[in-house]
């Protein structure tokens, strides 16, 4: 059955909140479980031990650059469905 | 009509731009006048006020000549509220007390550990954006009961929002005014009580007149305020120290220091490490080591909290119903965490710096040289030595010396320092001039007083747009409406202000239990309502029910029913995360029922309670919540009819940035 033009509109937005739930759930949480790993590296030049960094900064600045891509790709979705508000 | 409102729009940016910009000038040209100020000899007092009462001044300014008669601009500010700017407002909305004056204190002393509070104040907004906030303004409610109301049947269901967004956000709102009253209490020398009470004030000129509209452009002027505040004394501290004034990059470096100077304490016998064998209280933790405070369970469960909690509390939500589209609810999102990224990635910076003065200049250092700055806290009750209030150097001395066998330096289990002490008392510290102390307490009521007035508005709205006029009279008149959301305002803060006032010595830990609460309340209906057609209204308010219940019930019980836990649900004693033994002994503490009492109750500390189930930490409630909710939700939905066609084609409306609001509010 051909899926109408909401539908596709709603799958890709789905799929685009399920991919970005997965890099929230991956820098939130899956990284952090090796911390103990990643304390054996350091961050060259900052000294920082890794896995302290990622907690302290680098996963904040993921999340940071996440919401702005994805408020561009769900405009992008909307756009080409032609749901997008008037600019 | 489209291009010559646009035209208007970008005016009114451009304007805005140029009025926050001036703002700003004027902002730092007061700091250096102050500054001059104090090399020609004006007291530190006089200092003091200035920064206060200048600061209050303009807050009390904008919330004035932002009155309005208008409804949607006060619940709403008119739907005219930039991202960027928006983005900022949520900033300070955001920040409350507990980030500007706890925060870095809390990774004082938890170390690495403490970090979870980082990570799951700022990965929530990823939730808000990707899952409930623009669909919410699509939706087009004033408030986030309007949406339970409208999507789950009625009343009821709006009754319930209510009820769980007053419970959350009183308490918060509490927690805001004590820290104003703690913040001017200490650098006006104001009696608490009194300081409480003119905090209060300082909320009610933002609020009162001009509602969501006035908040709003306040809050932007109270996000610079605090993050100047925040960031000049580390700025000073990294530039001194490493000679680069980013201190997000250099304390890399401090850590290093802290990690060999902790080596060294153990060493010279002035510290005990704790080890798998024993931990007690006093040992120390290393700075950089995980899982030393909380077992992972409940790291990472703070963390899953505070972020689903973010995405659940209606006072962060309402924030995203005041911008002009769906795109800018989105692009505001991303501008609001990268606000609140500034001041949370500096946090670590701070802790690490002011345990680098502490361990170099205190720990070690001889009893009788201590420096006097410590006994203004010490007369607080905030800093203790060898298990004293340092009230003066004597007093010191003298506990000291009561200590069988005591060195007569510093040992790192003499020193007992406030969480909240360290973002106040950093410039004092590393010796800074008088005009950074002030400004840093005038950064503190700035993010106090931001909070404290989305808080409020939050529950007023509640109280005054979805029981009075959504239940009780749907008929009032706009002019009422207003006087009786208004007047309930009033009456929320005079209320909060009097608990305040009373010191209430859990107020901390509520805080952290707000997100718990709000999430087993609010989330699995936000998102299902949103997500999943399917979802029932019996289905929905069952769920609610049931999650907020569990998470309400695992608190009340642990935190001040103890014994009632163990005897009849079959709690256990929590466990040391370290060594792995039980924290109490059952059997003796149930012999003696006022063990209670003696217990510490911070929203960082680890042990707000001691018994529990599965070694789950009470602020983490919302872990036995949600999933609950969830569960509920899906199984009542399944078993009953799907709701109605003309529901789903509307919550299919929600999920089309496109047209008009689902919901068209009067």
């Amino acid at each position: 059955m051909q899926k109408t033009n909401d539908e596709l509109h709603w799958k890709r937005t789905t799929n685009l909140m399920l991919a970005h739930l997965f890099i929230w759930f991956f820098f939130g949480y899956i990284i952090h479980m090796f911390v103990n790993v990643l304390n054996q590296f350091t961050v060259p030049i900052l000294k920082f031990p890794l896995g302290f960094y990622m907690a302290a900064q680098g996963s904040l600045i993921v999340f940071v650059v996440m919401l702005f891509v994805f408020a561009w790709q769900q405009d992008r979705i909307d756009r080409q469905h032609g749901v997008a508000e008037d600019d | 009509m489209a291009t010559q409102g646009a035209a208007e729009r970008a005016t009114f940016v451009k304007g805005l731009g140029r009025l926050y910009g001036l703002y700003t000038g004027g902002f730092l040209a007061f700091i250096v006048a102050l500054a001059i100020m104090e090399q020609v000899g004006v007291p530190n007092r006089v200092l003091g006020y200035f920064f206060v009462f200048f600061t209050l001044a303009v807050y009390g300014v904008i919330g004035v000549a932002m009155r309005t008669s208008q409804v949607s601009e006060y619940y709403v500010a008119g739907r005219v509220v930039p991202a960027f700017y928006n983005g900022m407002a949520t900033g300070a909305d955001w920040m409350s007390a507990a980030s500007f004056v706890g925060m870095a204190g809390s990774l004082f002393l938890l170390g690495y550990d403490g970090i979870a509070w980082v990570l799951g104040w700022t990965g929530g907004f990823v939730l808000v954006s990707i899952l409930v906030g623009p669909y919410l303004r699509k939706f087009g409610a004033y408030t986030v009961p309007d949406f339970m109301a409208f999507r789950f049947g009625g009343n009821f269901a709006r009754f319930l929002a209510v009820v769980v967004l007053v419970c959350c956000s009183f308490t918060y709102v509490t927690a805001q005014i004590y820290g104003t009253g703690l913040i001017a209490s200490r650098f006006l020398g104001m009696q608490f009580e009194i300081a409480v009470f003119a905090g209060l004030v300082g909320i009610l000129l933002c609020a009162m007149l001009g509602g969501m509209k006035a908040v709003t452009w306040t809050q932007i002027a109270q996000y610079i305020v605090l993050i100047v505040a925040y960031l000049t004394p580390i700025v000073i501290l990294s530039t001194q120290r490493y000679g680069i004034p980013i201190p997000e990059f250099t304390y890399g470096f401090a850590i290093a220091e802290i990690t060999a100077r902790e080596q060294q304490l153990v060493k010279d016998g002035l510290a005990v490490l704790c080890t798998k064998e024993a931990c007690g209280p006093g040992t120390l933790r290393p700075h950089i080591q995980p899982f030393m405070n909380y077992t992972p369970l409940n790291y990472f469960g703070i963390i899953f909290c505070m972020m689903v909690g973010t995405a659940s509390l209606p006072h962060i939500l309402m924030r995203y119903f005041t911008t002009p589209s769906v795109r800018e609810a989105r692009v505001s999102v991303g501008w609001s965490l990268l606000f609140i990224f500034l001041l949370y990635f500096s946090a670590p910076a701070y802790a690490a710096f002011s345990k680098l003065e502490v361990y170099t200049n205190i720990i070690g250092s001889n009893v009788a040289s201590l420096k006097p700055w410590l006994f203004t806290w010490g007369e607080l009750g905030l800093i203790q030595i060898c298990g004293k209030n340092a009230v003066n150097l004597d007093a010191a001395i003298a506990a000291c010396k009561a200590i069988a066998g005591h060195p007569g330096v510093v040992r790192f289990q003499d020193f007992v320092i406030n969480t909240d002490v360290i973002v106040l008392s950093t410039p004092e510290i590393a010796g800074l001039p008088y005009v950074i102390s002030g400004l840093v307490a005038a950064g503190g009521l700035a993010a106090a007083l931001s909070t404290a007035d989305g808080l409020l508005l939050a529950i007023a709205n509640a109280l005054s747009h979805d029981i009075y006029y959504k239940m009780l009279d749907p008929n009032a008149p706009t002019v009422r409406r207003l006087t009786v959301a208004r007047v309930l305002l009033f009456f929320v803060a005079v209320a909060s202000a009097a608990l305040a006032a009373t010191r209430p010595s859990d107020i901390l830990a509520m805080v952290g239990w707000a997100f718990s609460l709000a999430m087993a309340g609010n989330f699995p209906a936000l998102v299902l309502g949103i997500w999943w057609k399917r979802t029932t209204t019996t289905a929905a308010i069952l769920g609610m029910l049931a999650g907020w219940g569990i998470c309400l019930f695992y608190l009340v019980t642990t935190r001040y029913f103890p014994q009632m836990g163990i005897t009849y649900f079959g709690m256990t004693s929590l466990l040391n995360p370290e060594t792995g033994k039980p924290l109490i002994n059952i059997a003796q503490i149930m012999a003696d029922p006022k063990w209670v009492d003696q217990w510490p109750a911070l929203a960082t500390n680890p042990l707000a309670n001691r018994v529990g189930w599965f070694d789950l930490n009470n602020i983490n409630c919302g872990l036995l919540g949600m999933p609950l909710g969830f569960l509920v939700m899906i199984v009542v939905s399944l078993m009953g009819k799907p709701p109605p066609m003309e529901m789903q084609a509307l919550v299919d409306e929600i999920r089309k940035p496109r047209g008009k609001t689902v919901l068209e509010e009067k």
